[in-house]
């Protein structure tokens, strides 16, 4: 295990500089310039701004220079924020973004189970068909949507949440419900279609055959058993809900991740894109190191020093 | 069996999450399209909750570009003078008009700081701190994106140093301005313009406090207590990407005519959300998009203002369908300018065939620019006379079809705008196509730039309250020409209009340059002159809505409920 888990690091921090150098060079193929005047901006002015943030240098150098400041630690300053330090930036946005992503997570992936699980028990049934419509209708309604209409009704017609801003528990309650609805359709999808295949398997029978209650077959034996691919997917789910969803933070109007991100590309604030997906990149990564891990403990079958499965 | 099958799951999930992330990154739009939408708030206290649409980027007085910053600088900071309710310079930091003073053809101002002009900390505001300031600007290793405002200002050397190759290159130095005691600052001027004063109202014009910022250095005016304020206000908190409080700052010289104890502003990008905040009563103010307006038009709070922003299309004069002046004039005239700000922008926007913007600037006789041809040029012709110019042009061309590319950005309006220049032109001129090519904002400036174009759509807004700030534009070897124009007329007109000192002289000549523009080259195609909706609660009094430099100022706002 130890052996995997450092072979697992190594390979880690390669995909890491590969990731970051890939994104740095994509960067610098991005037209334009940071500046967001550029308009008005003459040649010279620009040439000269450039000088002053070292964007003359030859890609190569930058590359270097960028490097050499990044594995010392140094994310560099962001050129739209004049001057404030990348790592600043994302400490001070990451809160509500993960915040709100866990609470969504942890919501969601309740109440996913609970309908998957309804589901599955009583397949072809009512409840069944209720559950995939709500599933179907979560997945393909999208959550700015949602959104949009809980704000009206919730915050204008009803007056019962607040319509916006970040300032305490009861400013979560909405865009929590119109992140978790994707996360609610995914899992309850997913576990419904585990357990009816877990229920099909012929431990089942046998557990049933040897006289065990079905809530016993169905806490011990299924659940435990239908629940291990749910972790596979709850890896990726994790990361991109803690790093913030965009459109839900634009109309909730939540200070998160997800609008720095995007706009630093629309505005070619070359160490914000590189500080921003440098940063997911180590989350997924390590998310998913720790997805293996995990799987290896679940379930015994799979055996990650690899060799005699 | 059953890993091979997670692995799968696992690189599919992975798939999908990277193409999400790639989608939800495209969904945004906008960017930092300025500050529209203002909104406050307020109880019987004097307290006013507004909404900006973007977060401040700088609060460095020399590195700011945009109107967000521009705006919350206005209010906690103050140059020499700052624009009153009429636009007009009203004193600011100087405590009396300067004195002049003429020598060897320059102008010097002696100006005098109050007594009690203080920064936040109560320590006394300097000449010396302007001094720091400007020279910060224009030194190369900490140069200003407005750099050029000092030579626009017509202050000595202002432009030489700047310019590289120029003996005076990065001799900060030598711009004319001097602290000649502790409150005393004398400004020497080169190339007097009449707008020097409005032009001092300027962020980049605005003092530093030196002493305090060497002391901060590399964090000076990154957060709410490492600048100093010598504005009406002060930034009480200032969380970034969230939002910024201003609270009356008491050291200020003229506190006693701020009304306003508190002034909050949330950074808000989703129109519905800041109507949304506005019908629960959380702002006081709030800019409305076009979809939202057919909603409000009738309500008391609903108003409309006008903007001196220009949009207009430039038309590729290198190429030989549009070097055609008939062609040319076929385009100006088949555009329906009234269907495009009715429907499409429906926000008060004018329909413009003109190319300097009404309620902008007044001449020397105290009337608006526009006034020698307020309805613009061509006014009374239409799709006739455009259907006559386009016959006589494809004529002359000799062929019966004409395909043009229309270069415009990626978002929203823009793609309408676009649409709707395709059908106008397409039905009425027969023979003529147009392709649409939309991208992003930065790849269409360097397409637009390189001349890789035929039509484009264009957008300015004015850097100072003067015509000149739209007329050298299309100078022949304008930086902002970008469209192959060149006329020598128009060249001689608006260089002598940059020289002339006699102020009517001057304003004939910019109003002849225009014609020549407009009338006898219809170089371009004017389509409107920007309107902004908003809706504000009736009790906010005083909101005062500036046509450059700030987009407006608290200092006067009053609560009356």
């Amino acid at each position: 295990m130890g052996r995997y888990i450092g072979g697992r690091i190594i390979s880690m921090l390669i995909t890491f500089l590969i990731i970051a150098s890939l994104t740095f060079f994509l960067m610098k193929l991005l037209p334009g310039t940071p500046f967001n005047n550029q308009d008005k901006l003459t040649e010279t002015q620009i040439v000269q701004l450039n000088d002053k943030y070292g964007l003359n240098d030859p890609v190569p150098v930058q590359y270097f220079n960028y490097m050499k400041n990044l594995l010392s630690g140094d994310l560099g300053v962001s050129f739209q924020q004049d001057g404030r330090e990348v790592s600043t930036i994302i400490g001070e946005r990451i809160g509500p973004s993960a915040y709100l992503g866990l609470q969504s997570l942890v919501v969601g992936t309740i109440i996913g189970l609970f309908l998957g699980i309804i589901a599955a028990l009583k397949h072809n049934s009512f409840l069944d068909y209720g559950t995939m419509v709500i599933a179907v209708l979560g997945i393909s309604i999208p959550n700015f949507v949602i959104a949009g209409l809980m704000q009206y009704w919730f915050g204008v017609k009803w007056q019962l949440l607040p319509v916006a801003y970040w300032d305490g528990f009861a400013y979560t309650i909405m865009p929590t419900v119109a992140i978790a609805s994707i996360v609610v359709a995914t899992i309850a999808r997913f576990m419904r279609t585990e357990m009816l295949e877990v229920l099909g398997q012929d431990y089942i029978t046998t557990a049933k055959a040897k006289g065990l209650s079905s809530t016993a077959v169905v806490i011990r034996h299924t659940i435990r058993n239908a629940s291990i691919p749910i972790i596979t997917i709850m890896g990726p789910l994790v990361v991109g809900l803690m790093t913030g969803t965009l459109v839900i933070e634009q109309i909730f109007v939540i200070p998160g991740l997800g609008e720095k991100f995007v706009n630093s590309i629309l505005t070619n604030d070359f160490p914000i894109i590189m500080g921003t997906t440098l940063f997911f990149s180590i989350l997924f990564i390590v998310v998913i190191l720790l997805v293996d891990i995990l799987y290896g403990i679940i379930d015994p079958r799979i055996r990650l020093a690899g060799g005699k499965s | 069996m059953k890993k091979s099958r997670w692995t799968l799951v696992l690189s599919l999930v992975l798939v999908l999450s990277v193409f999400l992330s790639a989608c939800g990154g495209g969904s945004n739009n906008g960017g930092n399209s300025g500050g529209e939408g203002d909104g406050e708030g307020g109880s019987a206290e004097q307290v006013l909750n507004l909404v900006e649409t973007a977060e401040i980027p700088s609060m460095d007085t020399t590195q700011a570009t945009d109107n967000t910053s521009f705006k919350a600088m206005n209010q906690v900071f103050e140059g020499l003078y700052r624009l009153d309710e009429n636009n007009e310079p009203t004193l600011g930091m100087a405590a009396d008009e300067p004195e002049e003073e003429e020598k060897d053809g320059e102008t010097v101002y002696t100006f005098t700081i109050r007594d009690d002009a203080k920064w936040s900390d109560g320590s006394d505001v300097v000449a010396g701190d302007f001094i720091y300031a400007w020279h910060k600007a224009l030194n190369p290793d900490t140069i200003s994106p407005y750099a050029s405002m000092f030579g626009t200002a017509g202050i000595k050397n202002g432009n030489a140093i700047i310019t590289e190759g120029d003996p005076l290159y990065g001799k900060v130095e030598e711009l004319g301005a001097k602290a000649v005691d502790e409150k005393t600052l004398e400004i020497t001027v080169e190339n007097q313009v009449p707008y020097f004063k409005s032009l001092l109202t300027f962020a980049t014009f605005y003092p530093q406090p030196e002493g305090y910022a060497e002391e901060q250095g590399d964090n000076f005016a990154l957060e709410a207590d490492t600048m100093l304020y010598n504005g009406p206000f002060v930034f009480a908190e200032w969380n970034h990407g969230e939002g910024w409080t201003y609270e009356k700052n008491p050291e200020y010289w003229d506190a006693e005519t701020v009304n306003l104890e508190k002034v909050t502003t949330k950074v808000v990008q989703d129109t519905a959300t800041t109507v949304n905040l506005y019908e629960t009563g959380k702002i006081d103010r709030a800019g409305l998009s076009a979809d939202f307006v057919d909603q409000f038009k009738d309500n008391e709070e609903f108003s409309t203002l006008v903007d001196p922003t220009m949009y207009f299309m430039r038309l590729n004069q290198e190429r030989e369908e549009l070097a055609n002046k008939d062609i040319r004039k076929a385009l100006y005239l088949a555009y329906d300018r009234e269907g495009l700000v009715n429907v499409l922008l429906n926000n008060g926007s004018i329909a413009a065939k003109y190319f300097v913007p009404k309620d902008f600037v007044k001449g020397p006789d105290g009337d608006d620019f526009r006034e020698f041809a307020p309805d613009g040029f061509y006014a009374d012709q239409g799709e006739e006379e455009a259907k006559e110019a386009w016959e006589a042009g494809l004529e002359a061309l000799g062929t019966d079809s004409v395909e043009l590319e229309f270069l415009t950005t990626d978002n929203e309006l823009a793609a309408k705008i676009a649409e709707y220049a395709k059908d106008q032109f397409e039905t009425k001129l027969d023979g003529l196509t147009i392709t649409i090519n939309k991208q992003p904002w930065k790849q269409f400036l360097e397409l637009e730039d390189s001349g890789d174009f035929d039509i484009s759509t264009g957008g300015w807004g004015p850097d100072y309250p003067d015509p000149m700030t739209f007329l050298y534009m299309f100078e022949t070897d304008g930086e902002y020409n970008r469209m192959g124009y060149s006329s020598e007329k128009y060249d001689e007109l608006v260089s002598g209009a940059k020289k002339e000192t006699d102020e009517a002289k001057r304003w004939k000549m910019m109003q002849d340059a225009e014609k020549v523009l407009m009338e006898e080259d219809i170089a371009i195609v004017p389509t409107y002159q920007k309107g902004n909706a908003i809706l504000k609660k009736d009790y906010v009094k005083n909101f005062y809505v500036h046509s450059f430099g700030a987009d407006s100022s608290y200092k006067w706002i009053k609560i009356e409920k």
